[in-house]
């Protein structure tokens, strides 16, 4: 059910995001979502891709510190209170969010995507999915 | 020439009478540590000779260098020459790997330091008229007691304010009519930079005289804190090793750093061949003290770059000889802030934090007046998480670790994996862009 997630440790120099979109555009690598954090030195850079085995050896080759994490990707209502839904379920539960970042949907223009990280993973899905919440699988997600 | 003070008169000896007194003292400190340290028992015994041998310098020259190294194996008290019950006072330094430099004094040692010391302030045109602000820290740092016991032993009133406070230092030069400062050479720029910022006018202070030391600078530096503070700026040298502060101080002819040869016994050697390099060529500085008892030490390498000349001081009429400058270090010691930082210390740091040989770069530079060490870490995959937080924690226990092992205050910056500049695959450690 957990989509694979990449993170990359970036310094906040100039045009170095920009390195790294060009390393995956050349191997043709598709960007499915991403999301920067930052601190006045540094930032991670997080990615979901459609072929995450071949853009971590990339970025690997490319000397970058690559992490692999598993992040859920929950569907949510394009509408106010949408996002709202998702964290109360969770809050509920006493699932704390380490971090979140959403996205749309191409083929599916009224709903959104967040994709979520949680300490309890297992737990998340089940509490999710027993309220009602559509997840998608990892390979929806590679090929939105 | 100024009155020779009859008290001191060991700074004004012939040559021969020089090379005499030392030669004897050199024969009495070896018996001593022959019988009373084992480290140089085993020394003397494997060169073969025996300190009754000793006739010449040449001689002596014999025995092997003492250093940091040597004090770290026989650590804590295996270089100790008297028992605990002689011993009055206990100094550490920072060692290259964790372990401190440890030096202890007994009461005739604290005798000794004074006298250097006193001769030191009195070499600089200091007199019992003076009031000396003393802001060498105090504690384990052999700065601020040498400094004080010298004051307090040619007879200047000496205000103890350790280093830091600098509002607070100040004020009370202000209000006490402060006449000779003691510090680091980048401290005093501080404190001229901060009295204008607080209104004042250092250069209408009551100051006099600087005695300054404990990290290198330049004449450029020299002029700009004369400058600042319409002073004389006075070069002193010392290692907590031979004594502390007051092992080498310059005269008001500003022209070398006199050291007290009756004590201290300077060699410049090759730091390559450790053969005796000629006079007035660079080398290492060697010191063996000569009089000290409870930690003695026979040819202390100090890892000093300098030269030396044994010319009468034409300003001063002082046949002590005259060191230069600290040109260099033959190792990889920073001084900052006044303090000796080793990169092998942050290593070893970073080892203990992940067990792995992170790849480092210690980047030191002086923003206004003083030092900053940023330490860069590269990031690798095991120490990489995706959240920010544990990235941070990361750098903030890196950044205490260090802090608690050196006692000045660092940075710490993640950086990439191989933006750390490697040389012939061997990474360039330090870079100091300091303009000293």
């Amino acid at each position: 059910m957990q989509a694979r997630q990449i993170s990359v440790f970036l310094e906040n120099r100039e045009g170095r995001l920009e390195e790294i979109t060009g390393i995956l555009a050349m191997e043709k690598v598709n960007i499915r979502a991403l999301s920067l954090a930052d601190t006045s030195d540094f930032g991670i850079l997080r990615l979901i891709v459609n072929d995450p085995d071949k853009a971590i050896a990339i970025l690997r080759r490319e000397h970058f510190t690559v992490r692999e994490n598993e992040v859920i990707t929950v569907e949510i209502e394009d509408h106010p209170g949408g996002l709202h839904d998702i964290l109360a379920v969770l809050g509920k539960a006493g699932i704390s969010i380490e971090y979140m970042y959403g996205f749309f949907e191409r083929k599916n223009q009224d709903k959104a995507l967040m994709v979520i990280r949680v300490e309890s993973a297992a737990k998340a899905i089940k509490c999710l999915q027993d309220a009602g919440m559509h997840l998608l699988r990892a390979e929806e997600v590679y090929t939105l | 020439m100024e009155a020779r003070a009859v008290k001191y008169e060991n700074e004004y000896l012939s040559p021969d009478a020089l090379q005499a007194l030392q030669l004897k003292r050199l024969v009495q400190v070896s018996r001593h540590v022959y019988d009373h340290v084992p480290h140089y028992r085993t020394v003397f015994d494997k060169v073969g000779i025996q300190p009754g041998d000793i006739r010449s310098l040449k001689d002596f020259q014999k025995l092997p260098f003492t250093d940091k190294e040597t004090l770290r194996q026989h650590y804590p008290f295996g270089m100790f020459a008297v028992p605990m019950n002689r011993i009055q006072e206990i100094h550490a330094s920072s060692g290259t790997t964790g372990k401190p430099t440890v030096v202890a004094y007994t009461s005739g040692d604290l005798k000794i330091w004074s006298e250097v010391m006193a001769r030191s302030i009195l070499c600089t045109g200091g007199t019992k008229e003076d009031l000396v602000q003393n802001a060498y820290g105090y504690g384990l740092f052999t700065g601020g007691l040498g400094v004080h016991y010298g004051a307090i032993e040619m007879g200047a009133a000496v205000v103890p304010m350790s280093s830091g406070m600098s509002k607070r230092q100040l004020q009370l030069m202000q209000d006490f009519g402060t006449t000779i400062l003691t510090c680091t050479p980048s401290y005093s720029i501080y404190l001229a930079e901060q009295a204008r910022e607080m209104g004042l006018d250092p250069r209408k202070s009551t100051l006099k005289i600087g005695i300054l030391g404990a990290e290198p600078w330049s004449e450029g530096m020299r002029r700009e804190i004369e400058a600042a503070w319409d002073i004389k700026a006075y070069d002193i040298y010392g290692l907590s090793e031979i004594i502390g502060p007051g092992v080498a101080v310059e005269c008001r002819g500003q022209n070398g750093l006199h050291i007290w040869a009756d004590h201290f016994l300077p060699e410049v050697v090759d730091p390559a061949t450790g053969k005796p390099v000629a006079e007035g060529k660079d080398g290492m500085l060697v010191i063996t003290t000569l009089s000290k008892e409870a930690t003695p030490f026979l040819r202390y390498a100090t890892k000093d770059i300098v030269s030396i000349t044994h010319a009468p001081c034409p300003a001063c009429g002082r046949t002590s000889p005259r060191i230069s400058r600290i040109k260099g270090r033959t190792d990889d010691m920073l001084i900052i802030r006044g303090v000796n930082v080793f990169p092998s210390q942050i290593e070893t740091v970073l080892l203990n934090i992940e067990e792995i040989a992170p790849h480092y770069q210690l980047v030191v530079s002086r923003e206004g007046a003083l030092d900053e060490l940023e330490v860069q870490v590269e990031v690798e995959e095991k120490l990489f998480s995706d959240e920010i937080r544990v990235l941070e924690a990361l750098e903030h226990r890196i950044r205490k670790e260090i802090e608690a092992v050196l006692g000045i205050q660092v940075r710490v910056k993640l950086v990439e994996p191989r933006s750390i500049t490697r040389s012939e695959g061997k990474a360039k450690r330090v870079i100091d862009t300091r303009k000293i």
